[in-house]
């Protein structure tokens, strides 16, 4: 377990530096200057130990005020010179830092586009969403408040260290002595600290849960009764919160002082070392001066470094679910595909067509079935019988496992994605509309669209009146929640398929949801629609596709019927039982 | 944030109390160590102290070291507790209001915002306490006191320098406040709105691949991108300036008291020489106490406004008071399933028209009455009052020949059965959910609820699942279909064995079949059960009783099936868009 997720580490960190690889520059000079500054910060300590012996020898004799000034001068630019290499140091983190985060943003969402449907079908938006933002927000925070000052204090331990060990090798030795034995108290606190933290997660994330799905069946809380059963859940749940609230708080508020204490103890140390050697006259009195700077320039990048390596860890998992995005496989390459498909007919060909979702569950067992030009084709089922594996082969949002679906006898598979995705317009069940304005949601990516030409299919499928009420026309914005009904989205996305003027067209019709008038609209402006193209249409309502040239029966994933209406019914079949059902009295 | 603090118990206010008493403890002790320091330095310059004597100035100072570390804690553990406490009262309190609001004081909020509410909003209260408590005492306390003790010592010098020292530190702070903060907000809104980018990106990707719209999406979102990296960047950059400045301040205020130091030892008479030595190594100490104490302060300035705008929000939602009230009477009534509206008209609290203007009619025990209508018509608003999940505006609603007003809510919840438009499920097992709340009759039986399953025509399904009625039901009903989820929902109405059932438009999601033979056996095992039935479907309703169509909040026709096709027009209009012109003139 512990083997495994070390390597992980390990290869995430690698990713992530080859990653970062192309800010080479910018990185090297940073590194560079924090080596610099913790140089600057390190020679502080010692010259203050020089003034201070100056000072001290004009306690009894005269004070060599030029001497000290001198030191003086020399520490300001010392100091101010820190301070622009510390703020130049820092100043190219943070742009380094967002430019990385930058370029991961960008190639995530450009690797949304090379990637595989069945990646998107099988794991929750939400799952992807938190990797752009949290998971990318993570590395970059951490990248910025760790990374930077890391070097600087792994460069300023280091350096305390060697001069602490040059200046006084028994003041060193205890001082750090010290120093690590208070440390190895707090790492182990750490340690035996961590459960309540994953505790305090879990359940903070378990009541959160709880008050999500209280609020959101609310309505049917109240109806039921049910307000006391789900408050004696939820406050047993806040019970059990406060106690690993609490103790996780406390553990971690306890760190700070424990390092505190830590630093101090070793400060106090080496006070009294120092001046036990003083007093023997081993030492001068600037060198415990210079020692209480020292020690704290020891203890402070401690401090700073364990605290950096716990968000090192959480950037560490961030970073791997990044990369392994990254990572995923993504759509073949097409760019050696030649043929290209611009005027069609739009006869579609089915020959032989097998597949499955799961290699080893074919679903779609052998189909065949020929399609010819302007045909109306209508795929009917129960829910959940998979009349959207048809819109995915079609256009290849899924790959058949054998088989090939033709256009104008040209099998999809030698067609660039692009090109046979300019062949269809679609139109489907759930209404995609995105905030922007009226004119960006129609148009969409379509260039040079005139007015005249939105005026003239706005009236076509009926939604003008709506453009004229709303405030600037086809420049008003929409937002989520924006007033128009399910039935006014179809139009919208029935006008978007209309502009794109495509000869083969992928319907799925209106749900029950939408309202009956607007729904008559949809209804005739669907079939201005498929007015002279290939079309299929996943129907819903079955009294509309009796005049479909052709009529696919689906029912667990595979097309168990096909032929028009009447060949159907005369069957008796699945498809005639469906039909049937509709009309018998409930009683 | 003051009216937070009413919510502590009254023990949660002896630990602040004793946290008090520590902090100013701490302070102590922390401000002690430099006079045992001074000690040491003085012990260590005259000649003959015996070893004895810098030992036991070394020990005190290690204690007060100690000291101060255990108040620390101690000063940690209370604020852990009384933080941890005070969320945990908070969050049970914000719930058991919310969970009293009528759905008018929802729909005000929001459920997300609810939601975020009783989580962030929350979990930010308790941060602030635990860290903010004690900074907020310790940071004024630490200021005044260690500006006391440097303001006894008689150096203006000295404390000339602190005063610019803090001054400067001020000003950077200022700066930061300034520069960085607005754009730390601004980042919140930016990244909102890349969230939203990449979320319309990923529920519409089958949209954005077949209109070949990746480089459009692409472009969205590296726009937004850029502002986001933009303003992170210039914030960030901003923010790097905090820590060179901390160091030049703390180690350019130690050079410039020990310069002056210089000259001061130089002007003082020989006797007092060591005396101001040794002062001028407490002062330098003394100072980094109050850097670091305004340091504190502007941290608290810093966290103090997040922190109001969280407790404003939890506060309105505390100070909000349910429009709804349970009613005082008991009443005992004769009738059964019995549902009357008087005149009833209804208007949403912000809206400037009525909803349901004027609308009268009755159902007896054992009929069914549907209603139908296009969306926003007001069938859901209607069927809503009937549980009061608002109140009429006008009118009386009865049930069994009682005001629903004049109800405890508990009473009259207990006579209906209530399936909402959007089937809850709640995370547990089929079993939990089915025999979800209280009806008033006792516990709800396992037959009761395999009764109640068998009537949705859910045993087929449920049977099949990993452990039958027990099995598991994920947040939300995510692990089992749309159409499933409201069999499930129906389900747990039926079980309440209710003398009112409404549907609100809950066959939506099932097939027809599906759809009927619920029908069917709902209506022989309920029998003497009112009715009634929000549909989009007409084949749903055409055989209740009574159906009631709905245009823009109106009554416009009341009738059975046959009656409405000859004198409704708008049913007409309904029923030709869904059924063919042979099955209408069949009926």
């Amino acid at each position: 377990m512990t083997e495994k997720k070390s390597v992980n580490l390990k290869k995430s960190f690698s990713d992530f530096f080859s990653y970062i690889g192309r800010h080479k520059v910018a990185l090297f000079v940073s590194v560079a200057l924090s080596v610099i500054g913790s140089a600057l910060t390190l020679i502080g300590p010692g010259k203050v130990g020089d003034m201070t012996n100056l000072i001290k020898d004009g306690l009894t004799g005269t004070m060599d005020i030029s001497a000290i000034t001198k030191i003086a001068v020399l520490l300001a630019v010392l100091y101010l010179l820190g301070f622009v290499v510390n703020y130049v140091q820092g100043f190219l983190m943070a742009t380094v830092t967002q430019r990385v985060t930058q370029g991961m943003r960008r190639d995530i969402s450009e690797k949304i586009d090379r990637m595989p449907l069945k990646y998107f079908d099988s794991h929750t938006i939400g799952d992807t969403l938190s990797r752009v933002t949290n998971d990318v927000d993570t590395v970059g925070q951490t990248m910025n408040q760790c990374f930077s000052t890391m070097i600087f204090y792994i460069a300023l331990l280091i350096g305390a260290t060697l001069l602490m060990l040059h200046t006084n090798w028994i003041m060193a030795l205890c001082g750090i002595a010290a120093s690590l034995a208070g440390f190895a108290v707090v790492v182990m606190l750490i340690s035996k600290s961590q459960k309540y933290f994953i505790l305090q997660q879990q359940e903070l994330g378990g009541i959160n849960g709880c008050v999500e799905e209280s609020y959101t069946g609310l309505q049917v809380i109240k109806a039921y009764n049910g307000e006391k059963s789900v408050q004696s859940d939820f406050h047993k749940r806040n019970e059990q919160l406060y106690d690993s609230a609490w103790k996780s708080q406390f553990l971690s508020g306890s760190m700070q002082p424990l390092m505190t204490f830590a630093g101090n103890f070793s400060y106090v140390v080496v006070c009294i070392v120092g001046a036990v050697l003083a007093a023997q006259g081993k030492i001068e009195f600037g060198i415990i001066v210079a020692f209480m700077l020292y020690i704290r320039n020891f203890t402070y990048p401690l401090q700073n470094i364990s605290q950096a390596l716990q968000s090192v860890q959480s950037m560490a998992a961030a970073c791997q679910r990044v990369f392994e995005f990254l990572d995923e496989e993504e759509m073949a390459d097409e760019s050696e595909k030649t043929a290209l498909l611009q005027e069609v007919k739009g006869n579609v060909t089915f020959n032989h067509v097998r597949f499955g979702y799961n290699p080893d569950k074919v679903i779609i067992k052998d189909f065949s079935n020929q399609v010819e030009a302007g045909q109306k084709i209508a795929i009917v089922g129960p829910t959940g019988a998979g009349k959207t594996t048809i819109v995915n082969l079609l256009m290849r949002f899924y790959e058949v496992n054998s088989g090939s679906i033709s256009i104008d006898g040209i099998p999809t598979t030698s067609l660039t994605r692009e090109n046979l995705h300019n062949l269809f317009g679609m139109v489907l069940q759930d209404t995609w509309m995105f905030e922007g304005t009226v004119r960006e949601n129609l148009v969409y990516n379509k260039q040079n669209v005139s007015d005249e030409k939105l005026d003239e299919v706005c009236r076509a499928v009926g939604l003008i009146d709506l453009i004229d009420q709303l405030p600037h026309r086809y420049d008003t914005m929409l937002s989520d929640n924006a007033s128009i009904s399910a039935g006014q989205k179809q139009l919208f996305t029935i006008a978007r398929a209309m502009l794109e003027d495509a000869p083969l067209m992928i319907l799925d019709e209106a749900t029950s949801s939408v309202d009956t008038r607007t729904e008559l609209h949809v209804q005739q402006a669907m079939d201005l629609l498929t007015q002279g193209r290939t079309s299929f249409i996943i129907a819903h309502r079955l009294s509309t596709i009796k005049n479909a040239d052709c009529i696919l029966v689906m029912k667990d994933g595979d097309i168990i019927e096909y032929g028009n209406h009447e060949t159907l019914m005369a069957k008796g079949g699945f498809y005639a039982d469906l039909y049937n059902s509709q009309f018998e009295q409930a009683s | 944030m003051t009216k937070i603090m009413k919510y502590l118990t009254k023990r949660q206010c002896m630990w602040i109390g004793i946290c008090v008493l520590f902090i100013v403890g701490q302070v102590w002790l922390d401000l002690k160590m430099p006079d045992y320091m001074s000690a040491i330095t003085t012990l260590v310059q005259t000649e003959g102290s015996s070893m004895h004597d810098i030992l036991i100035q070394g020990v005190y100072m290690l204690l007060c070291a100690f000291g101060s570390m255990m108040f620390s804690i101690i000063v940690g553990y209370f604020a852990a507790k009384t933080a941890a406490g005070l969320a945990q009262t908070l969050r049970g309190k914000v719930f058991d209001k919310t969970i009293s609001f009528s759905l008018e004081e929802i729909d005000r909020f929001s459920t997300a915002s609810l939601i975020s509410r009783s989580t962030n909003d929350i979990t930010q209260i308790q941060n602030i306490i635990a860290m903010g408590l004690q900074m907020a005492v310790k940071a004024p306390i630490m200021a005044v006191w260690a500006v006391m003790k440097i303001a006894g010592k008689d150096y203006w010098q000295w404390t000339a320098t602190t005063a610019v020292s803090v001054f400067i530190l001020m000003i950077v702070l200022a700066i930061i406040i300034i520069f960085a903060l607005p754009r730390f907000k601004k980042i919140q809104g930016l990244t909102d709105n890349l969230n939203r980018i990449t979320r319309e990106h990923l529920t519409g990707i089958r949209v954005v691949r077949a209109y070949n719209a990746e480089q459009y999406q692409e472009n969205k979102f590296a726009k937004a991108n850029d502002e986001v990296t933009e303003t992170n960047m210039t914030a960030n950059r901003v923010m790097a300036l905090m820590s060179p400045t901390m160091t030049l301040i703390s180690s350019g205020l130690t050079l410039v008291v020990y310069w002056f130091g210089a000259y001061i030892i130089e002007a003082a008479e020989v006797t007092e020489k060591l005396g101001v030595f040794s002062d001028m190594v407490v002062f330098s100490n003394y100072a980094i106490q109050v850097i670091q104490a305004f340091m504190m302060l502007n941290m608290i300035f810093i966290m103090l406004p997040r922190a109001q705008v969280s407790a404003r929000r939890i506060c309105e939602v505390l100070e909000t008071r349910s429009r709804i009230q349970d009613g005082v009477g008991y009443p005992s009534t004769a009738k059964q399933g019995y549902i009357e509206f008087k005149d009833v008209s209804f208007r949403y609290p912000s809206a400037s028209a009525d909803t349901l203007n004027n609308i009268s009619f009755t159902a007896g025990k054992g009929e069914t009455v549907a209603l139908i209508g296009a969306t926003g018509c007001g069938k859901t608003t209607l069927i809503n009052l009937i549980p009061r999940f608002y109140d009429a505006t006008q009118g009386q609603v009865l049930v069994d020949g009682k005001d629903v007003r004049d109800y405890p809510q508990k009473e009259l919840h207990n006579l209906i059965g209530y399936v909402s438009q959007k089937a809850v499920l709640f995370s547990g097992t089929v079993t939990s959910n089915i025999a979800f709340g209280d009806n008033g009759k006792g516990e709800i039986h396992a037959e009761d609820v395999h009764e109640a399953i068998s009537v949705a025509q859910a045993t087929e399904f449920v049977e099949r699942m990993d452990g039958t009625y027990d099995a598991p039901i994920a947040q939300g009903g995510t692990n089992v279909s749309g159409g499933q989820k409201q069999r499930l929902s129906i389900a747990r109405a039926v079980a309440r064995k209710p003398e009112i059932l409404i549907f609100d438009d809950s066959f939506s999601a099932l097939d027809y079949k599906t759809d009927r033979t619920l029908r069917s056996t709902l209506q022989k095992k309920t029998k003497d059960t009112t009715k009634l039935i929000v549909a989009q479907r007409i084949s749903t309703i055409k055989d209740a009783d009574q159906i009631l169509v709905l245009d823009h909040g109106k009554i416009v026709g009341k009738g059975t099936h046959k009656e409405l096709l000859r004198n409704c027009p708008e049913y007409l209009e309904i029923a030709q868009s869904q059924l063919s012109k042979e099955e209408i003139e069949n009926d």
